[in-house]
């Protein structure tokens, strides 16, 4: 099987009519990587994956795959296999015939393309399965036809739009496993959609968090979700407590803020904020729930919050504390279950703190909007 | 399950008033229009060519006679076999078969284009352009066919203009215009199965087997077409039946020496007040198109289930 090739996007813009969809993407996807797009519902995320594909061309910009520019190169003629968000399995056509379409296409004879579609329905465990019809399978398995079928034309790059979005939780997660191990197998190239971000953070080397058109931010996973270079990246990947205010004083890499409600709390600038923010700026400043912990003493500092237990939830390995800081602040905390009873504190009043350098200060911005 | 308790459910899920309504407009639909009819006509079609006060007489008794009349002609007469109406028969049969094919060859494409291509309000538009002919009636749509196709039609002025032609072509006679008249009759009901079926293909197919470097006859042989089946055999079924029973369009467009079946039928019917041999004529031209159809669905391997989509 093919090894993965790189793709690139240069300056691309895709519009429909005056509606601009996607903004300026440069994006470069090695080969043999798990890339995933990751942003909210209308993003443009589908709308990157079809001119990836063939099916748009950008209004402006170059798709480049495997070196080659692909402008006016058809989707039938592109090294890319498409899964669909619906899958768009073939419902007249056996489970076989399904896989193989894209050799009856070459024009393989029957009895090679049958023993080609046995040997992809033993990869993702159906073996003896291919005569039967796909309304005939369960939704994991026709999501593993679709792979398989996708995989059969030996593609150098495999698009996936949302493939595990119709799955429930547990076939989900299963399902994100398998992925991983089909693509670490096979080594070719990856470009994976999603809303759901545990989805892009498990499976990707690299993930692009999108924003109504425009990309922004580019990392692997761990730096999205530690070091997020906007506020929209801070708020959609995972929970964050926002606090709003003013940067009042910054000391090296860390920035004292005087937030609107809470006092003075001190944080640290990531790198992709250093030198953009200054003194006096407009910032918004993130903790994360699970950065946030009950003070061993309640003296006044500036990594301490002071606030009201509204509510406790119970996750299992975790307590969701949800409380109400000065002015109405509501924030969340997440305290791992160390197994002791706990008496629930609803309604007392705690100190908070968190260790500065998990606390990241941004220039203020657009937040992701629930 | 047995009657009864079917009957119940039937009246528990449309109600009582509602449920009775749907059985006798449909008990009365099918008794009473369709199947008395027919079974008259197929009495009819097995009794002698009596004057009226012989009607219920002791000559009135069954007989074989008309369907032997279409089979062998009159007794004594020179060949043994009813040339004549078996001929006119076959050809009126082969040239229903022939607009069918014409009509599926040209609505196809504009059903898949209705269906799939586009998809906005020009679609609405283009169906209303379709729809609007049809609200001039019959007779008249097939005189304007004859005015347009005639000696000095539009069409041969056109030509002679152009110069392709010295004489104008006799577009009567050679059944030209009887043929695009059957044809143009029944565009709709061959368009809408189709365009109704191919509507609801899910359009990620189609682009999956182009993802996969399907040409785009392969998208239609293997995809469209398969999924469009029950549609295509629907409206097939539809223009052929009604081609070969067409009286009106044969009756203005048809050339002098060709004869549509359905005219022999009317000249039993009417001219000839031989009521029997007409309704055994019409009994077998039924018969026959229903045969065809029904092995051509098998041949198709389209379900009568199918039909109904
Ligand atoms: N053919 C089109 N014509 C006009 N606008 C379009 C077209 N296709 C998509 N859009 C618009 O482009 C934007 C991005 O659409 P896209 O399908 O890429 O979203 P998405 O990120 O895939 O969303 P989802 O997660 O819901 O699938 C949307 O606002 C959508 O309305
Ligand atoms: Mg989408």
């Amino acid at each position: 099987m093919s090894r993965g090739v790189g793709v690139s996007l240069q300056d691309v813009w895709i519009k429909f009519g005056d509606f601009v969809a996607v903004r300026e993407a440069n994006v470069d996807i090695q080969g043999g990587a798990f890339f995933s797009f990751l942003g909210p519902s209308g993003c443009g995320k589908t709308t990157i994956l079809r001119s990836v594909s063939g099916f748009l061309d950008p209004s402006q910009g170059k798709i480049i795959i495997g070196g080659n520019d692909m402008a006016g190169i058809g989707p039938n003629k592109r090294p890319t296999a498409l899964i669909f968000q619906n899958l768009a399995l073939f419902p007249l056509m056996k489970v076989w015939e399904n896989i193989a379409f894209s050799l009856e296409v070459k024009g393989v004879g029957t009895a090679a393309r049958r023993k080609r579609a046995d040997e992809l329905l033993d990869m993702i465990a159906l073996t003896g399965q291919g005569d039967k019809l796909p309304s005939e399978l369960s939704g994991g398995q026709k999501q593993r036809v679709a792979i398989a079928r996708a995989l059969c034309a030996e593609p150098d790059v495999l698009l996936l739009d949302e493939p595990l979005s119709a799955l429930d939780l547990k076939l989900r997660q299963h399902m994100r496993t398998e992925l991983r191990e089909i693509q670490q197998r096979v080594g070719i190239t990856f470009i994976y959609i999603t809303h759901d971000q545990s989805e892009a953070l498990t499976m990707s080397d690299h993930v692009a968090v999108m924003k109504a058109g425009v990309i922004d931010q580019i990392s692997d996973g761990q730096t999205i979700y530690d070091d997020p270079s906007t506020p929209f990246v801070a708020s959609f990947v995972g929970e964050n407590n926002v606090f709003r205010g003013k940067v009042k004083s910054i000391d090296g890499d860390k920035a004292l803020i005087s937030t609107n409600r809470s006092g003075d709390l001190l944080s640290r600038i990531p790198l992709s904020a250093k030198g953009t923010l200054g003194v006096g700026d407009d910032a918004m400043m993130f903790i994360r729930p699970e950065a946030l912990s009950i003070a061993k003493d309640d003296a006044a500092a500036n990594n301490h919050v002071t606030a009201l237990v509204l509510n406790e939830e119970f996750e299992g390995q975790t307590f969701n504390v949800f409380l109400e800081g000065d002015g109405g602040k509501e924030m969340k905390m997440s305290l791992v279950n160390q197994g002791k009873a706990r008496e629930s504190a609803k309604g007392s009043s705690l100190t908070l703190e968190y260790a500065p350098d998990q606390a990241i200060v941004l220039p203020a911005g657009e937040l992701a909007s629930e | 399950m047995n009657i009864s308790a079917a009957f119940k459910r039937f009246f528990n899920r449309n109600g009582l008033g509602l449920g009775s309504f749907l059985l006798i407009a449909v008990g009365f639909w099918l008794i009473v229009l369709i199947i008395l009819p027919q079974l008259s006509m197929l009495d009819f079609s097995f009794r002698h060519h009596l004057p009226p006060p012989e009607m219920g007489g002791p000559k009135d008794t069954y007989t074989l006679e008309h369907y032997k009349y279409l089979a062998l002609g009159a007794q004594g007469a020179d060949q043994s076999y009813n040339v004549v109406d078996l001929g006119v028969f076959v050809r009126t049969l082969v040239a229903a078969f022939f607009v069918t094919i014409f009509d599926l060859l040209l609505c196809y494409p504009l059903a898949y284009y209705l269906g799939q291509a586009s998809g906005s309000g020009y679609t609405r538009i283009l169906v209303l352009f379709l729809i609007i002919p049809y609200w001039v009636n019959e007779i008249l749509r097939a005189f304007a066919f004859r005015i347009i196709f005639g000696d000095s039609g539009v069409i041969n002025e056109l030509l002679l203009a152009m110069g392709l032609v010295d004489n104008p072509v006799d577009f009567i006679r050679d059944n030209v215009a009887l043929y695009s008249g059957l044809g143009y009759a029944y565009i709709l009901l061959m368009i809408f199965p189709m365009y109704n079926v191919i509507e609801s293909l899910d359009r990620n197919q189609i682009e999956a087997a182009r993802d996969m470097g399907a040409p785009w006859w392969r998208i239609h042989w293997r995809i469209v077409i398969p999924y469009a089946k029950p549609g295509i055999s629907s409206g097939c079924t539809m223009v052929f039946m009604l081609s070969a029973g067409a009286l009106a369009a044969p009756q203005i467009l048809g050339g002098p020496s060709s004869l549509w079946f359905t005219q022999i039928i009317y000249q039993w019917f009417n001219q000839g007040g031989n009521w029997p041999r007409g309704a055994a004529y019409a009994i077998v031209l039924l018969s026959v198109c229903i045969l065809i159809v029904l092995s051509a669905m098998r041949l198709f391997k389209v379900r009568m289930g199918d039909i109904g989509k």
